[in-house]
């Protein structure tokens, strides 16, 4: 039997209350990595211990793993755990589930040298830079390294793209007389009142994206996503565009029956809509295809050391990544594991197909855009 | 320290100051309290919002970056569309809710006054983001009354400034119908008759003697309510999201998203920004405050 929720939540409240009491006692002095006598804490490779075995041991004897902001419902992030969980006998402490990339930076960031710090960092490229630049990355290099495409890791090991997706368009067929496919045809005037984000462009990373995807889609680069703020500008003019944050809930209300969002998400949501009689489609647009990994890291000040190097192997290997993969998201080996046979064929086979390879902005294209969508966003849909 | 009986305290003839001496270390659990729980964070907050951190180096630095970022483009825009929405609402809750209390007052009803206390208290507690889904679903796009009424043909729209400012009332009226209340009741019914017998028409009434009275509480309850649409986040943040520019969503936003990284000393100096208005608009109110309380007290 699982422990009932109460004593987690006891155990989370009392766990504030002593941070609340140190941060106010110490002021936020004495940086100190809390298991530096580890032999797991700078081992930078699986060999590094004396191989999986070992490793493995390690991490069962720490017993016990610290991550931040992976909700259960994201990517199949629920099962991951729970398979975790059984696998190796580690207790995982998922902290504010519903948290976001920053949230979880500022708590691995606040929490040097606690027993409550962040193990293992599940963070978008520009959160994981900023990490890299406050020193809070263990380069760690898991068993299947050699085998993820270049321009989808660090060279020295300090993060690695995980699972990613492509921006989707969910539909809601029963409300929609044809399900569109492409951003050009969203300025249809039979989609009036229907096209949603699921947040807003400065704060959540899909609908930045689908800004992006939609300026590829209109011509711009990226270099220029000038022509996607000029996109949703007339999306908005004609009436199609509706500001609401789009959610399961307001798709069933009929309120955001077009939703732009992850593909891993959309596709999450179909069976729960099915159950309430929404018949949710969901299709890659083809002129703007647009992915983005998200990248996992070990916290330089993992109080767990071992158990932060194992949760990655098991992300990394072909069980977890074939969890992704019957999550809707694209796991980073899924190319090998075609070649080996080790993916899941039925998993694989359900993705909505894309043509091409992915390509990614460089950081200093993703910051320019950034800076031109937070500052143009509200000028394009006030 | 000052364990002397109160009879030793000073002369005689000042009675007055020598209890104040001997009573105020009673308040200093407050003022230990004050200084832990604002004037820490406030300190926090200040400190950030004139420091910026090098991600290469890790080396703090002074800096008036942050402020100076925190008051032009958007940001400005941000601060500036939230100081209006606030004032519109605070206008407007302020006059709905002051007619709301004054009709309870003159009915002397004892059930409708409190039927109506008790649906402002509940009401004036309803915001956020469940007021927000429950505006969305009522007069969003697809909401009830939208189709019930064929609003969207009029053109009207939930997901704009006057949606806002819908929502933002449906929970400030209650609030200062609340607020208010105690202050009508302060208006003495003889001062009324007074102004009568002399030959006083109720607009004279109103406008030298009633008024003049309530301005005090009318302003703080204009005053907190100012506040109160100054500081909500999550009800703008569900229903229109950066659709209409608001300050709260743009701290949000660049302290705790997705997207915006390393951007937490530019969300102190936006809070900064906050205070410094919030304070502005409360120095308003303390002089007239003492007023208040010779006529109301």
């Amino acid at each position: 039997m699982k422990p009932p929720r109460p004593a987690g939540l006891r155990r989370a409240f009392a766990g504030g209350v002593a941070v609340l009491v140190t941060a106010t006692a110490a002021g936020g002095c004495g940086y100190a990595p809390a298991a530096v006598t580890s032999k797991a804490a700078t081992a930078r490779s699986a060999a590094d211990l004396g191989g999986m075995d070992a490793l493995v041991k390690a991490a069962k004897k720490e017993g016990r793993l610290n991550v931040y902001a992976l909700a259960p419902d994201w990517a199949n992030y629920g099962e991951m755990i729970k398979t975790f969980e059984r696998k190796y006998g580690i207790e995982v402490n998922n902290e504010n589930p519903g948290g976001t990339s920053q949230l979880a930076l500022g708590a691995a960031d606040k929490r040097r040298g606690q027993d409550r710090a962040v193990d293992a960092l599940d963070l978008g490229t520009a959160f994981m830079r900023n990490a890299q630049g406050k020193r809070l990355l263990a380069p760690y290099k898991v068993t299947g390294w050699r085998d993820i495409p270049r321009t989808q890791k660090q060279t020295d090991g300090s993060y690695l793209n995980n699972y990613g997706g492509y921006i989707s368009i969910g539909c809601d067929a029963k409300a929609v007389t044809k399900c569109p496919t492409t951003f050009a045809e969203l300025l249809q005037p039979r989609y009036r009142n229907k096209i949603a984000l699921n947040g807003n462009p400065a704060e959540s990373s899909s609908a930045f994206s689908a800004i992006f995807a939609a300026a590829l889609a209109g011509g711009g680069s990226f270099g220029d996503v000038r022509p996607g703020l000029a996109f949703f500008k007339k999306l908005k003019q004609r009436g199609n565009f509706v500001p609401v944050e789009s959610s399961p809930a307001t798709i069933r209300k009929g309120e955001t029956p077009i939703s732009l969002d992850w593909d891993y998400l959309n596709l999450g949501y179909r069976k729960e809509l099915l159950a309430k009689g929404v018949d949710w489609r969901v299709s890659v647009p083809s002129d703007g295809p647009y992915s983005q990994y998200y990248n996992q890291a070990v916290n330089a000040y993992a109080p767990h050391p071992a158990a932060a190097r194992l949760w990655l192997e098991f992300l990394y290997s072909p069980q977890g990544q074939n969890i992704w993969l019957r999550g809707y998201s694209r796991p980073a080996l899924l190319d090998r594991m075609e070649k080996d046979g080790t993916a899941d064929k039925k998993a694989a086979a359900r993705l909505p197909e894309v043509h091409g390879t992915p390509k990614f902005p460089t950081p200093e294209q993703e910051d320019a855009a950034k800076a031109a969508i937070n500052e143009g966003w509200g000028k394009a849909v006030g | 320290m000052s364990d002397r009986p109160a009879t030793d305290a000073g002369p005689p003839g000042r009675p007055r100051r020598s209890t104040r001496r001997l009573h105020w270390p009673a308040v200093l659990p407050f003022f230990a309290f004050l200084a832990l729980c604002f004037g820490l964070p406030a300190g926090a907050l200040v400190y950030g919002a004139f420091t910026a951190t090098d991600p290469a180096t890790g080396h703090t630095h002074a800096t008036l970056d942050n402020v100076r970022q925190s008051l032009k483009g958007i940001y400005a825009t941000g601060l500036g569309g939230s100081v209006q929405l606030s004032l519109l609402c605070a206008l407007l809750a302020t006059l709905g809710g002051t007619l709301i209390a004054q009709a309870v007052v003159a009915s002397r009803r004892p059930a409708l006054r409190r039927a109506v206390v008790a649906a402002c208290g509940v009401l004036a507690n309803f915001s956020g983001a469940p007021l927000a889904f429950a505006f969305v679903a009522t007069l969003g796009t697809t909401g009830t009354l939208t189709r019930l009424l064929s609003l969207d043909h009029t053109g009207f729209s939930l997901y704009t400034t006057a949606g806002l400012v819908l929502a933002y009332l449906y929970f400030m009226i209650p609030l200062m119908v609340v607020t208010v209340l105690p202050a009508l009741d302060g208006l003495r019914t003889q001062w009324r008759e007074a102004a009568a017998s002399c030959g006083a028409t109720r607009g004279q009434f109103w406008r030298h003697i009633g008024l003049p009275v309530l301005l005090p509480s009318l302003l703080g309850g204009a005053v907190l309510l100012f506040g109160t649409a100054f500081a909500s986040h999550a009800t703008a943040a569900v229903m229109v999201g950066s659709s209409v520019p608001l300050i709260t969503v743009q701290i949000s936003n660049a302290l705790a998203g997705n997207v915006l990284a390393g951007q937490e000393n530019l969300a102190l100096a936006m809070s900064l920004n906050m205070v410094v208005i919030a304070l502005l608009v409360m120095a308003v109110q303390i002089p007239l405050q003492r007023r208040s309380a010779r006529w109301l007290g």
